[in-house]
């Protein structure tokens, strides 16, 4: 399963043995590799079967997208986002639109509103349900795979439609949505949500009662509270300790406040609670979606604005609550047309650091239900 | 706490401590040789507890550096923003990883893009950038690189 590679050590940067004990085996799983999702790098140090030390590399897909921001007008940035979390990039685009917005006070039309709001939850149930199916497959199990694409497919034609593209949307600027949805999305959606009520329970008997999977998952990759909230981990990952970190929740964006919908926590700290969070959390966002499926107000899918925009001197800051966790925008601006400084705060990239923490001492035949449940997306990481 | 009493606070911590008026969150400029004490009694007072650093980061203002940390309470729910004034031509701060475990890699990420040099990091060396970035550092406003395209 693994490619055991003995490192080298060359002794100038990282020098990997160092701190090593004799008999330590140190092996890398990635930058291609199925398990890690991307280009992710790991380099683990073992003892026998157990983990001493696990140690990140990262980089292979960074694009300097903070410093490319710099030289981008602030319609433009928003479409390099959309590169980051490939999985939320309407989320993404979310935030960059709201953290301009903020800055320029545009009022945002309610029609707009709430469309954005049907396409950060549509994205994110295809989120969970792309990870669902690869994380099925991680721990050795290949038929869930069909079963969630099989659902996703629906989503990705419904955003087809509306936004014409079925992975980085760019279907949110600032002041609105690009265009109005198509004439068939109330229809696609709620054949999408009858779809799904009926097949999730299918889900729950392939897997989540599946005895072989609740033994890989049980126990395993314990987060406690205090470790989540120091880590900076958000999202899934920081609900499965317990700890109420929804951003919907916690700073409402957009409308959020006057939806009913639950946040969902799980005290477990182990993968299988994590697991539970993004199973539950896909049906809250059917809730949402049925909410308003309905009550799209009728009038203008964006709000007039001017061709150039200029931010005022000062810093602004936007967060959203992404499949994955907390992101958040952070423009500093000179007044100018493009940004002085950006900064994205990934929520992958501090889920990502407490890998080595909660992994050592582990068996690393864990490893993967541990990665699997802390869903990494790299390009979001490296940015 | 409010923003008003959060000032109250910080101004019975740090008398010389100076705010920014105008911004959606509550800022406050310290010196960078009382930031380490500063940052524990955000994290450990029993009235503030800031127990989760959304991020550090920094900024090049070709004169100086800045370094900026959002820091939220999960315990009350209140936030703050801390600036960090820091030299251009050394730029050095002590690090809080230890307070904020997150802090070791966004320390590590401002280290090889802006330069700063954390002082007592525990694992101080590149993350995302490959061997040989050592004292080029991509995020600075003087930074060229005469390969690879970086301005439109």
């Amino acid at each position: 399963m693994y490619r055991t590679t003995e490192i080298i050590s060359d002794g100038t940067k990282n020098p990997p043995l160092e701190g090593g004990e004799a008999g330590d085996f140190i092996i890398n799983v990635g930058p291609q590799h199925p398990a890690t999702h991307g280009v992710l790098h790991l380099v683990i140090t073992l003892n026998g079967e157990t983990i001493k030390k696990v140690e990140p590399h990262l980089g292979y897909i960074h694009r300097s997208i903070e410093k490319m921001c710099e030289s981008l007008t602030y319609r433009q940035f928003i479409y390099v986002t959309s590169r980051m979390d490939y999985l939320s990039s309407h989320i993404n685009n979310h935030a960059c639109a709201m953290c301009v917005e903020k800055g320029m006070q545009i009022e945002v039309p309610a029609r707009a509103r709430v469309i954005r709001i049907l396409m950060d939850e549509l994205t994110r149930i295809a989120s969970h349900e792309l990870w669902l199916g690869a994380m099925a497959m991680d721990l050795g199990a290949f038929t869930p795979f069909f079963h969630t694409f099989r659902e996703r497919e629906m989503i990705n034609e419904i955003m087809e439609d509306t936004c014409g593209a079925r992975l980085t949307m760019n279907y949110m600027v600032p002041g609105g949505v690009m265009q109005d949805i198509h004439p068939d999305f109330q229809r696609k959606v709620k054949d999408f949500v009858k779809q799904f009520q009926r097949k999730i329970g299918e889900m729950d008997e392939i897997v989540t009662g599946n005895t072989i999977f609740q033994n890989r998952m049980k126990g395993v990759g314990i987060i406690t509270r205090e470790d989540a909230i120091s880590f900076g981990c958000t999202g899934p990952v920081s609900r499965g300790s317990g700890v109420s970190s929804d951003t919907r929740k916690l700073f409402p964006y957009e409308g959020y406040e006057n939806i009913e919908f639950d946040e969902v926590i799980e005290t477990g700290c182990d993968s299988f609670a994590r697991y539970m969070i993004r199973i539950r959390e896909m049906q809250q966002s059917i809730r949402i979606i049925e909410q308003l499926i309905d009550n799209i107000p009728e009038g203008d899918f964006q709000a007039k604005t001017k061709a150039v925009l200029k931010l005022p001197k000062g810093d602004f800051f936007q967060r959203v609550e992404t499949a994955r966790g907390q992101f958040g925008v952070y423009i500093v601006s000179e007044g100018g047309t493009t940004p002085y400084r950006i900064k994205f705060r990934s929520p992958g990239f501090s889920n990502l650091s407490i890998l080595d923490h909660i992994a050592r001492g582990s068996k690393i035949g864990d490893l993967v239900a541990m990665m699997g449940t802390l869903d990494l997306v790299i390009p979001d990481i490296d940015r | 706490m409010t923003n008003e009493e959060l000032k109250t606070t910080i101004t019975g911590l740090l008398a010389d401590a100076s705010f920014e008026e105008g911004g959606e969150f509550l800022t406050v400029n310290v010196e960078a040789g009382a930031w380490k004490i500063f940052a524990s009694h955000l994290r450990y007072d029993e009235s503030l507890q800031f127990d989760f650093l959304t991020f550090c980061t920094g900024i090049d203002w070709k004169t100086h550096l800045t370094m900026v940390y959002h820091l939220d309470s999960y315990t009350y729910h209140h936030n703050i923003v801390v600036k960090v004034k820091l030299d251009a031509a050394k730029p050095e701060v002590e690090t809080v990883s230890d307070i904020w475990q997150t802090a070791n890699f966004h320390e590590r990420e401002v280290y090889e893009l802006f330069g700063v040099n954390f002082l007592h990091h525990p694992d101080l060396r590149l993350l995302i950038l490959e061997d040989g970035w050592e004292g080029r550092n991509p995020l600075r406003k003087d930074f060229e690189d005469p390969v690879n395209m970086i301005k439109l």
